[in-house]
């Protein structure tokens, strides 16, 4: 059978959408395809970004605009870069402290979680909270370059708060965001999965809106590669997509949900009690403590066209990093950027050469693109 | 913050020890952050500045409150262990904060890829104020480095893995070998493999090596 297993060595972060890669290693779906994946756990993402550079990583589970920005040469050790697959759509929230939601329920804000209206809220409580001479509320993210940073900017603005001047916006790690919470360091924060539940069932968070409904179905990590070791292992590429792929379908399955929560759970991967990853697993959010709210697909995984990347996401990242400074526009930037997300090497690995690949945005505010 | 020589905080920064400068002279020396939780590592890497005639090290431990240690600090060079999961919260720092007066790159120079990779082989990264010549901080860099080396967990790790790939490969490759000489099954050529090694009190990776070299010299 597999007598000449190829090695691939894969870096992660201990988040739940590390799903997909765990899963192709632990449970063998990377060996049916004939590669012998080994995993190895990082602590940020600056690691992840540093060892693929210099080659300890044939691939990484990454922030979605991380191969943008390492393309763009805006980051250290900055890599040409791929990102050939979707690795999870979904998974993040904006949670805020028990005492700032006390203040946006106050002003009206959805309980249900809605964008606009609890953003809306927010923009009312600032603007009475200036009038008062209060401090500057704080807001925790993972990356710079992070869907996180850009969904929370996004919803932010789109209630007309200016995340440059109205709030302080602040890098954490998503381990350490729920306990800054509760030490008041910070008034909220936007990551993923299982780290909104974690202030929920600390009683310390409540959870005021969430990335499916600011831009449902979008990108949040991708496979992330160099272009070079794309280039000299094409088949090693596509065979690990394959893999992926039956393992994102295994995991997507709702019945496969809890034996996923208790591999994920193990002292090596995330380290957490199973219980907490259930919940966006199965879709069924505790907002705060008494509500509970079925959101299907709060994180989805998909070894299908769902898990193809797009030009269109690309641009969509591409342009918050102009929106917000962090990037000058360009043409030719923005060439790199439909580069980097191409679908062509993920739907040619997958036998789906051929099918539409035109997807549109679709933001809770009716922007489109 | 002029005047000091040596800030150590071994706990926390309210602990933070000012000494008066005893040598007027070195004015003009680089101060140097190390950031590093591991305080044997931390205390070994301090000395051998400190042997190189660095005077101004400062040693810190904790992360609380960092952000604006570092703003009053104000050092020329901040080395830090990549096991610190603070990484992204200081690199955006550096990129952003008001506090942060001077613009802060990683490494020395980009085009200096040995450097990198030798520092993340050691488990090390250091980021400079911009501007530095390079030849004033590549010694404190390569210090870092090999001082680093010693405690590397990336390196062993690293190892582990790819040799526990190869022995996976080899294994492989003597099942092969078995199954096609004496027509046996995957889990047959797996299990007379296991049973060789116990009775020879031999690992199963030897076994399979001896069989493949033989395989070799027999001409397979």
């Amino acid at each position: 059978m597999n007598t000449n297993l190829k090695p691939v060595i894969a870096g992660f972060i201990p988040l739940l959408d590390s799903a997909v890669i765990v899963a192709a290693a632990e449970l063998g779906f990377a060996e049916r395809e004939g590669i012998a994946l080994k995993l190895i756990r990082e602590t940020s993402w600056a690691n992840i970004r540093d060892r693929i550079s210099v080659g300890h990583f044939d691939v990484a589970h990454m922030l979605a605009p991380m191969p943008i920005a390492a393309s763009l040469n805006l980051t250290s050790l900055a890599v040409p870069m791929l990102a050939p697959m979707l690795l999870g759509l979904g998974g993040n929230a904006i949670t805020v402290s028990n005492a700032l939601w006390a203040d946006m329920a106050a002003a009206g804000a959805d309980p249900e979680g809605d964008p606009a209206s609890t953003g809306a809220a927010l923009a009312r409580v600032i603007a009475s909270r200036q009038k008062s001479g209060l401090p500057m509320l704080h807001f925790g993210v993972v990356h710079p370059f992070s869907g996180h940073a850009y969904e929370l900017r996004y919803w932010l603005a789109a209630a007309g708060i200016d995340p440059d001047q109205d709030v302080e916006i602040t890098v954490l790690a998503p381990q350490v965001m729920a306990d800054a919470l509760a030490e008041g360091q910070l008034d909220g924060y936007c990551v993923g999965e299982p780290w909104n539940t974690a202030a929920v069932e600390a009683g310390t968070g409540r959870i005021a809106t969430y990335k499916q409904a600011i831009w449902p179905d979008s990108p949040e990590k991708v496979l992330g590669v160099t272009r070079k070791w794309a280039d000299a292992n094409p088949d090693t590429l596509a065979a690990l997509m394959r893999a992926f792929s039956a393992a994102a379908n295994w995991c997507a399955d709702p019945k496969n949900n809890v034996e996923l929560a208790g591999v994920l759970a193990r002292p090596d991967l995330l380290a957490c009690p199973a219980e907490i990853c259930l919940a966006a697993l199965s879709g069924r959010i505790r907002l705060d403590q008494a509500s509970v709210k079925d959101v299907p697909d709060f994180l989805t995984f998909s070894g299908g066209i769902k898990a193809a990347p797009m030009p269109v996401y690309g641009k969509w990242f591409y342009e918050q990093m102009v929106r917000w400074g962090q990037v000058q526009p360009s043409k030719e930037a923005e060439q790199e950027v439909e580069k980097v997300f191409s679908p062509t090497v993920y739907l040619e690995a997958m036998g789906l050469s051929g099918v539409a690949t035109d997807a549109t945005i679709e933001m809770f505010d009716d922007a489109r693109s | 913050m002029a005047g000091y020589d040596l800030v150590v905080a071994t706990q926390h920064f309210c602990c933070i020890k000012i000494s008066p400068a005893h040598n007027g002279g070195m004015s003009g020396g680089l101060s140097i952050l190390v950031i590093d939780d591991n305080k044997i590592r931390a205390s070994i890497i301090e000395q051998g500045l400190h042997d190189a005639g660095h005077d101004k090290v400062i040693v810190v431990h904790q992360m609380e409150g960092l952000v604006r240690q570092i703003s009053d600090i104000n050092p020329d060079v901040i080395v830090i262990d990549l096991e610190n999961p603070n990484r992204d919260q200081l690199e955006h720092m550096f990129q952003v904060s008001r506090a942060v007066r001077r613009p802060i790159a990683m490494f020395v120079d980009k085009s200096d890829s040995h450097s990198i990779e030798a520092a993340v082989d050691a488990g090390v990264s250091a980021y400079i104020v911009d501007g530095l010549k390079r030849e004033r901080v590549k010694p404190i860099l390569d210090m870092a480095i090999s001082r680093f080396r010693a405690f590397s967990r990336l390196t062993e790790e690293l190892e582990e893995v790819r040799s526990e790939l190869a022995d996976r490969k080899t294994i492989d490759r003597a099942k092969g070998i078995l199954m096609k000489s004496k027509g046996l099954s995957e889990q047959e050529a797996y299990d007379l493999l296991r049973r060789t090694a116990m009775n020879q009190s031999r690992k199963i990776i030897d076994v399979a090596q001896s069989l493949v070299i033989a395989s070799g010299l027999l001409g397979d």
